[in-house]
């Protein structure tokens, strides 16, 4: 495992990024991590992928199982405190990060500052690379027309909704085309899809249908978890539209098989 | 007697609200009529925010002085000739209000529309007395034609179709002439004008619920757009105010701010039609207005939120926003909750009232997507309050084995990076010679997913495997 | 069980102090009593206001111009009289275009009772609360806000509440000089009255004619109240 102190290359002056890919993007897609390692590294940062990174918690916490999500919680404490800041390609587990860790941690008199320290220098991706790195133009190319949806966690707790849109127009030979209500939830929900199926089904179907009247050639969206959904549903659905998580439009990697299709 | 909780079979209630044609037509409404129209009113006022802000610091002001403030409200709804009475339960408030209907003689008494009357269970109390209810909001008067109760709680008969209501309208209005033409709502609403006039005038009590009761004046407050809450408590010649504790709020300028944010939350309307300040029976010398005013103050489980994480729910002012942007509302609608209150609002509530054993399916029916928190007039973390209940839920062992056992592998190997590693290597290369097309469409253990949409495949290698190989 | 020789007081004594108890028991950690007292008691007797929004702090002829506009727009119509002594004329005529018979009921306000209804003598003037069979009553508005367009109208002998919920038509008459910009203003207003008279029982603020939207949605005016809302604004801003 290689300690964050060494990865950074200490002394070089480029922030040290410690990248938690999300479980989702581990076992599902790590093109999405191999784009983001490419992008925090091409504004400038060097860039650690700790091993000992396993999920954010998320599952547990959102089930009630809080003493399983502070174990998790203490433990992405312990992995990723060290570096200069922490990106998370996902809206849905940067929040969980930085939004509930400090509540979640806050009667452990151990982790208490540790979990408000991470959660000051966590970031999901697009927010760091615009928000904190100034980074307002990629170089990368992507033909076609794409639509991107703002996956709740994201939009509501982090305002993603400017960075990841701007981000995109500078992608050369790329349009952006707006889907109808690109704030409504896409009805994953993480363990909700698989509890309550058919609610879940009922509103990925009227997403899925405004993807496609969009028009739009690609979906685009932040979070893997929303993207399997969606992409699942379109697929099944048999409709043509394809679905990338946007680190992989932005790092100019869009040329691989899309979420769901053959290697 | 107890309110009939359908609840537990949520999922089942789910199911069939979604096979429901004419509900599903229905509920195409809410999503094309409240959301618009709530943001062309918050757009036109640039300091909805700040009254937002307020207004949850004015109710957050109110809960922790409430001790103080129910004792300065009873004394000011006193000195104003109200008589008010205390419950502590549903079933004291339904004694309470069959105590004055008897003493008075009642036999009809109409209704405005209240959502306390719906937690109590009061009409079918008040039948079982002999005492005819009448709800008079359309709405209302709608479902009491149909035998069902409120799918929403400031429009309670969003579910029903045009033409479902002209069937009912026919079936139970029976001097009907089959010619004449009931396909429009207005002909609709003409029908049930002329038929509830008779009933106002004739009524011998008025039971109307409050949105607010105001310390200073100790008056209540309620606000409609019919003007059929005005006629219920203004004719009859007693007035029942049924409110829960919740409800106080310090003074008139306090009630602006709320009156402010309330109707733009609820409807997109910058105020609603009629909003009326009642501050005890009519005056020497008045003309019309009740003879006696009555005001029962129910607890039924309040007083324990006011204690615990639950009390930031009691800012909820009931203008249906939440549930007006719910995702989970929009597919199901509300009466699949099957506990009174119904969608985000609902599902922090109802558990608090009717007990976590009989409602836990309702804070675990939601994505999270925070919506509804994002639109609430008083900041009420909605979600947060959803997972307290399911931690509370876990906590007392109510979740269903299966689910326990499948978080608690997971949680387990997320607590052991090392473990983690190893099972999910074994677990991504035993999947991988089936997911050669990049997706499945079916996958033992997957079928909640797999039934409804394509699994997109694994890697053969997770990413920080990958990763490592690289470098 | 509470036994029969309980009796109501003693049944309602115990309800009130167990609601008590429990909700004072919840508070038990709020912190010193004193100090929750004194807050209390400030914010009863301070009467602070909180934000108000700027759209209605305009003076003159454009809040009474703002007030109007607002009413329009949920539906109730605006009528500007330059003097009291029109309104009967006024009256008559909006009867007529709307097809209505010659007939008004109004309470017992001196500022409509006394004006010159010789000068209309085809209305059939009525007075005293409404049967629930009048078509169209008048009544004399308390104050108006221009923020929304809203009346506020006060029960009493000299307004009927019922003349506000029952008619089809509902006339009211405003003084220009009556109407504020915010409901606070209004409020510290009734205050000063309810001084000397004590507050009406009934304060109703009225913001166009009745609506419901319960079927299907659709708007439809003249639920239970007023189908129609016709404001008469008197004289000068």
């Amino acid at each position: 495992m290689s300690s964050p102190e060494i990865a950074g290359g200490k002394g070089s002056g480029r922030p040290r990024v410690g990248l938690f890919a999300t479980c989702l993007v581990d076992l599902f897609r790590p093109e999405t991590g191999f784009a983001a390692a490419r992008l925090i590294e091409a504004a400038g940062c060097d860039v650690d992928v700790p091993e000992s990174q396993t999920c954010c918690g998320q599952p547990a916490y959102n089930s009630g199982d809080r003493e399983d999500a502070k174990a998790i919680a203490r433990q992405v404490v312990e992995t990723f405190e060290g570096f200069d800041y922490v990106v998370v390609p996902s809206g849905s587990c940067a929040a969980t990060l930085s939004r509930h860790y400090p509540e979640l941690l806050a009667d452990d008199p151990a982790f208490a500052r540790r979990a408000e320290a991470l959660a000051a220098k966590t970031f999901e991706l697009t927010a760091f690379l615009y928000d904190v790195m100034g980074i307002t133009k990629v170089k990368a190319r992507f033909a076609g027309s794409v639509t991107y949806h703002d996956a709740c966690s994201g939009l509501r707790e982090l305002s993603i909704q400017k960075q990841p849109r701007e981000l995109l127009q500078s992608v050369e030979g790329l349009t952006l085309t707006e889907m109808t209500d690109p704030d409504v939830c896409c009805g994953f929900g993480g363990t909700f899809c698989v509890k309550y199926p058919e609610i879940s089904n009922a509103i990925v179907t009227k997403k899925a249908a405004t993807i496609a009247a969009s028009g739009a050639e690609t979906l685009v969206a932040g979070d893997l978890g929303c993207l399997m959904n969606m992409a699942g549903k379109l697929s099944r659905d048999g409709r043509k539209v394809r679905a990338r998580h946007v680190a992989e439009v932005l790092a100019d990697m869009g040329e691989g098989p899309a979420i769901g299709e053959a290697k | 007697m107890s309110l009939h909780i359908t609840s537990p079979a949520f999922k089942e209630n789910a199911v069939d609200a979604l096979a429901n044609v004419d509900l599903q037509q229905a509920l195409a409404h809410v999503e094309r009529g409240f959301i618009h129209k709530r943001q062309a009113a918050v757009d036109a006022l640039p300091e909805f925010e700040a009254l937002r802000r307020e207004a949850k610091a004015i109710k957050d002001h109110t809960l922790a002085h409430l001790d103080l403030y129910l004792e300065a409200f009873e004394e000011n709804a006193l000195k104003a000739g109200a008589e008010v009475h205390f419950a502590e339960t549903a079933e004291d408030a339904r004694q309470a209000v069959l105590e004055i209907c008897r003493r008075v003689g009642a036999k009809t008494v109409t209704k405005g529309k209240s959502m306390i009357s719906e937690e109590i269970g009061l009409n079918t109390f008040l039948e079982a007395s002999d005492i005819v209810p009448v709800e008079t909001d359309l709405g209302e008067y709608i479902i009491q034609l149909r035998g069902e109760t409120p799918s929403h709680i400031i429009a309670p008969a969003v579910h029903v179709t045009r033409s479902q209501v002209e069937a009912d309208f026919r079936r139970v209005h029976t001097h009907l002439d089959p010619e004449r033409d009931l396909t429009e709502p207005v002909s609709l609403l003409s029908e049930a004008r002329a038929a509830l006039r008779e009933k106002f005038l004739a009524a011998d009590v008025g039971i109307t619920g409050a949105n607010f009761l105001v310390v200073e004046t100790g008056s209540s407050v309620i606000v409609t757009n019919e003007g059929n809450g005005d006629l219920t408590q203004i004719l009859p010649r007693v007035h029942i105010v049924i409110a829960s504790l919740e409800k106080l709020v310090p003074n008139l300028e306090d009630v602006s701010t709320l009156l402010r944010v309330l109707a733009r939350s609820a409807t997109g309307q910058e105020m609603s039609v009629y909003t009326t300040f009642s501050t005890g029976p009519r005056r020497p010398g008045d003309p019309d207005g009740p003879e006696e005013t009555h005001i029962v103050i129910l607890d039924n489980g309040r007083s324990e939120m006011l204690a615990d994480e639950y009390r930031e729910m009691l800012r909820c002012i009931r203008c249906g926003a939440c549930m007006n942007h719910c995702p989970v509302y929009h597919a199901i609608g509300g009466h699949a909750y099957g506990a009174t209150y119904v969608g985000p609002m609902g599902a922090v509530l109802a558990p608090a009232l009717f007990g976590l054993e009989h409602t836990a399916n309702l804070p675990n029916a939601s994505t999270f997507c925070g919506r509804c928190e994002s639109v609430c007039p008083v900041g009420i973390p909605l979600p947060k309050l959803m997972r307290h209940w399911r931690e509370r839920e876990y906590e007392r062992h109510l979740k269903p084995a299966t689910e326990r056992s499948g978080l608690a592998l997971w949680a387990f190997l997320a607590r052991r990076p090392k473990l983690y590693r190893l099972a999910t290597r074994i677990g991504l290369a035993a999947l991988s010679p089936f997911g050669r097309k990049g997706r499945f469409a079916w996958l033992p253990l997957a079928g909640g997913w797999t039934r409804h949409r394509d699994l997109p495949a694994p890697a053969a290698k997770s990413f920080v495997a990958q990763w490592k190989a690289r470098s | 069980m509470e036994g029969p020789l309980v009796s109501a007081a003693e049944r309602e004594d115990r309800r009130r102090a167990a609601v008590f108890g429990k909700v004072r028991r919840a508070l038990a950690g709020e912190g010193e009593g004193e100090a929750r007292r004194e807050a209390v008691r400030e914010r009863l007797s301070r009467h602070k206001a909180n934000v108000i929004p700027a759209r209605g702090q305009v003076d003159g002829e454009s809040r009474v111009a703002l007030f109007a506009e607002m009413a329009e727009k949920v539906s109730a119509t605006v009528e500007r009289i330059a003097s009291p002594e029109d309104l009967p004329e006024a009256v008559a005529e909006y009867l007529r275009a709307k097809n209505l018979p010659s007939a008004l009921r109004m309470g017992a306000d001196a500022r409509l009772r006394d004006l010159p209804w010789q000068k209309a003598p085809q209305i059939e003037l009525k007075h005293g609360p409404s049967d629930g069979h009048d078509l169209a009553t008048l009544s004399h508005a308390f104050a108006g806000v221009a923020e929304t367009g809203t009346l506020y109208l006060v029960s009493g002998e000299d307004n009927p509440t019922s003349l506000n919920f029952l008619p089809e038509h509902h006339l009211v008459v405003i003084a220009a000089s009556d109407i504020a910009g915010d409901y606070e203003a209004v409020w510290a207003e009734l205050r000063a009255r309810a001084e000397k008279e004590g507050l009406p029982r009934t304060v109703n603020l009225i913001t166009g004619p009745s609506r419901s939207a319960d079927i299907e949605q659709t708007l439809l005016l003249g639920a239970h109240g007023p189908r129609a809302l016709h404001i008469f604004v008197v004289g000068k801003g």
